[in-house]
């Protein structure tokens, strides 16, 4: 690792010792980055962080953090990783489960009394369940707040805003309203997967019959319950908001945007500049007459 | 006289009998949100019997910002400014643990002397840090002098700030791949003056009105107390497992940047109450001025942010000359960099405790993910068992030793 990060123990033999105490409760062992990720089963979790906990050549005595992340596009959406550290032996791991909306994670809440408040967090901003949790509240968000806003298809402006009102004397929440529309810019690089048409490149290719503007965006995934297109999780996909609301280029279907002015602000037409004729300019009649000159007779003064 | 004092003494004596059928209701009222001692905007929910705490329900998330989800809507260099919003008394800190796991995700080289001057304002960020927590806890139980004097110190640290990165405060100033622009020579001899002559002086005196006050130890000695089992089933990191005498300290046993270079002592507690939490980090202040001072000693001359240019932005002049560094800065300032996939956990020794990064990226030039480990959430969490049984002027005592800045609790 050139990288400044910090070092710790190296992870020789962690895999190992992991799979030895874990059995069939293993999914997947990994050591990526430097970091070796454990995945298990759901329904055995406890067992399996009891075994880290315990095991020798594991001793994982800590629960740092638990953290959720959401794939949309797959069945069992949710990860859930939780990272340990062994103070003994000077090491980390994560350990991950998969789940969804509907089936819970049994808390270990009984082998570390940390995870309450963490686990409180993961079920707030993703509304992953945990059975076992006794005190499984939001901690985060607002009084009263619905949905869970870390899902990859909850908008990042939310669906309410709140100010005080002078009229009702209190706060009230309503509907958000942006004074600007939500812009997203992605600036991928069209050479590295960008998947959208340049202007003018709709003319080479031609549209086929069922091609959409996006090009070859993959098909959203039927069970996307909010009306967010599903997040590819391809290199250089567009990021999830941005694909239906940022304004594509040759996206003609919905343009929104007023039309122009017939002439742009700062450019003349021809016949206004005279760009193109023998003499460009102004126009000998077009001349202020100013009553105090003279005009000679023809060829300048000097003749 | 005596006929009066009898009469007070014995003449009023409540009848037992009466007392016995008083039904007695434990008595419930929110500590907060709007509370000088809480630090921020706490409430706490707190279950009285009496003056003594039954029961304690901290409600937190009132400075929620939805931090992490505007993160995954913006470049990685776009996302450090945010980092300064996390702990706003210890910035630099928390933009550490951000860049680090970029860096580990690009497998960058940094620079030695920006990994040096990271260090160096790392802990410089930890004396201006606990500054702000030891004056405020002083304050909290009682005593006003000494968070006047220890202010005066916390304000040499931002000018200081102000004098490397143009910001008193959100400073901006780690970058992915060593740090934003070099500091002046004159700056680092300021420093160095500072740290050998006005920060130990004034720091000293401070420290000498209370450390050995009676009132402050009554106030501060086994309050609290926690162990060492409770410490590591709570999660907790920092000065406070320190304080409950678990030498545990990121910076010496998983060291980052140069701290491999530098000689310190970890400073830990024997009784794991609020005076130990209170004199691990006065301490951590003494050990953090002698390592910027092995820093200035050390620091070698290059420089500060890492020569590969599809990371590290072109210098202005550079981009007068040569096209390919006017293309570098357009696109770094634009697209961003991209990072390959893959996901790390990145924690640092903040100096509130252990601050973790969770970072997953896809490949592209945002975050995927990016979870933060707040030091806060472990301690707050503990406060229930912390302070049961004790009474209710306690809570500031044990708020003020458990260092608790709202901006990175609640993110």
């Amino acid at each position: 690792m050139r990288a400044p990060a910090p070092r710790y123990a190296a992870n020789d033999g962690v895999i190992a010792a992991a799979q030895a105490a874990l059995g069939d409760m293993l999914i997947e062992a990994t050591d990526l980055v430097g970091e070796v990720n454990l995945t298990v089963q759901r329904d055995r979790l406890l067992d399996a962080m009891v075994a880290l906990r315990d095991g020798a050549g594991l001793e994982y005595q800590a629960l740092m953090e638990i953290a959720g992340v959401d794939y949309p596009a797959r069945a069992e959406r949710f990860d859930v990783c939780y990272m340990l550290l062994s103070y003994t032996r000077n090491h980390r791991i994560r350990v991950r489960v998969t789940t969804n909306e509907v089936q819970p994670v049994p808390s270990v809440t009984g082998i570390w009394p940390v995870a309450g408040w963490l686990e409180r967090e993961v079920y707030d901003m993703y509304g992953v369940l945990f059975e076992g949790n006794s005190d499984l509240r939001r901690i985060l968000t607002d009084y009263g707040f619905r949905g869970h806003p870390q899902r990859k298809d909850f908008p990042l402006s939310g669906f309410v805003e709140l100010r005080y009102s002078e009229e009702a004397k209190r706060v009230v929440y309503e509907p958000v309203s942006l004074a600007q529309d939500f812009r997203n810019f992605d600036f991928m690089s069209p050479w590295e997967g960008a998947q959208y048409v340049l202007p003018g490149d709709e003319k080479v290719a031609g549209p086929g019959p069922g091609d959409t503007p996006q090009g070859k965006a993959p098909p959203s995934p039927p069970p996307a319950p909010a009306a967010a297109p599903a997040v590819p999780q391809a290199k250089g996909a567009p990021s999830p908001v941005s694909a239906d609301e940022v304004q594509k280029a040759g996206d003609k279907a919905k343009k929104t945007a007023k039309p122009r002015a017939k002439t742009a602000k700062t450019t003349d037409s021809t016949a206004q500049t005279g760009a193109g004729e023998p003499t460009p300019g102004n126009k000998r009649k077009s001349k202020p007459k100013n009553p105090d000159v003279v005009p000679t007779k023809g060829k300048g003064q000097n003749q | 006289m005596n006929d009066t004092v009898d009469q007070l003494m014995h003449g009023h004596v409540p009848d037992g009998s009466v007392a016995d059928n008083v039904e007695i209701a434990n008595y419930t009222i929110n500590f907060g949100p709007q509370h000088p001692a809480a630090h921020g905007v706490l409430r706490l929910v707190t279950e009285l019997d009496g003056e003594i705490i039954e029961r304690i329900d901290p409600h937190v998330g009132l400075l929620h910002r939805g931090t992490e989800k505007l993160i995954e809507y913006k470049t990685y260099n776009q996302a450090i400014p945010y980092f300064d919003r996390l702990d706003y008394c210890s910035p630099m800190a928390m933009e550490h643990s951000f860049v680090l796991a970029i860096e580990k995700l690009l497998d960058l080289e940094v620079p030695l002397r920006a990994q040096y001057l990271r260090v160096f304002f790392a802990e410089l960020t930890r004396i201006k840090n606990h500054m702000l927590n030891l004056g405020s806890h002083v304050m909290d139980v009682g005593a006003m002098t000494p968070n006047l004097w220890m202010f005066e110190l916390r304000e040499d640290c931002m000018n200081f700030y102000e004098r490397a990165s143009g910001a008193r405060m959100h400073a901006n100033y780690f970058r992915v791949g060593g740090v934003h622009e070099d500091v002046p020579l004159k700056l680092l001899a300021d420093i160095a003056d500072w740290l050998d002559t006005r920060l130990p002086r004034l720091f000293g005196d401070a420290i000498s009105l209370v450390a050995e006050n009676r009132i402050f130890k009554q106030r501060n000695v086994d309050i609290a107390v926690v162990g060492r089992d409770d410490a590591i089933k709570w999660g907790f990191s920092g000065p406070m497992i320190r304080a409950a005498g678990i030498p545990w300290d990121i910076r010496k046993s998983q060291p980052y940047d140069v701290y491999d270079r530098m000689e310190f002592d970890v400073p830990v507690g024997t009784r794991g109450d609020c005076y130990d939490r209170f004199m691990v980090r006065v301490e951590e202040v003494y050990q953090s001025a002698r390592i910027m001072k092995q820093c200035l000693a050390e620091m070698p001359d290059g420089p500060v942010m890492t020569l590969d240019r599809k990371v590290g932005p072109p210098k202005r002049a550079e981009m007068k000359q040569s096209m390919e560094a006017l293309i570098h800065h357009f696109k770094l300032y634009t697209e961003g960099f991209h990072v390959p996939a893959g996901e790390v956990y990145v924690a640092t020794e903040s100096p509130k405790g252990e601050l973790g990064v969770y970072l997953i990226s896809d490949g592209s030039n945002k975050p995927y993910r990016c979870k933060i480990r707040p030091t806060a959430f472990s301690h707050l969490q503990a406060f229930d068992f912390m302070a049961k049984g004790h009474m209710l002027a306690d809570i500031t005592a044990i708020l003020g030793a458990m260092d608790i800045v709202f901006g990175e609790c609640d993110r």
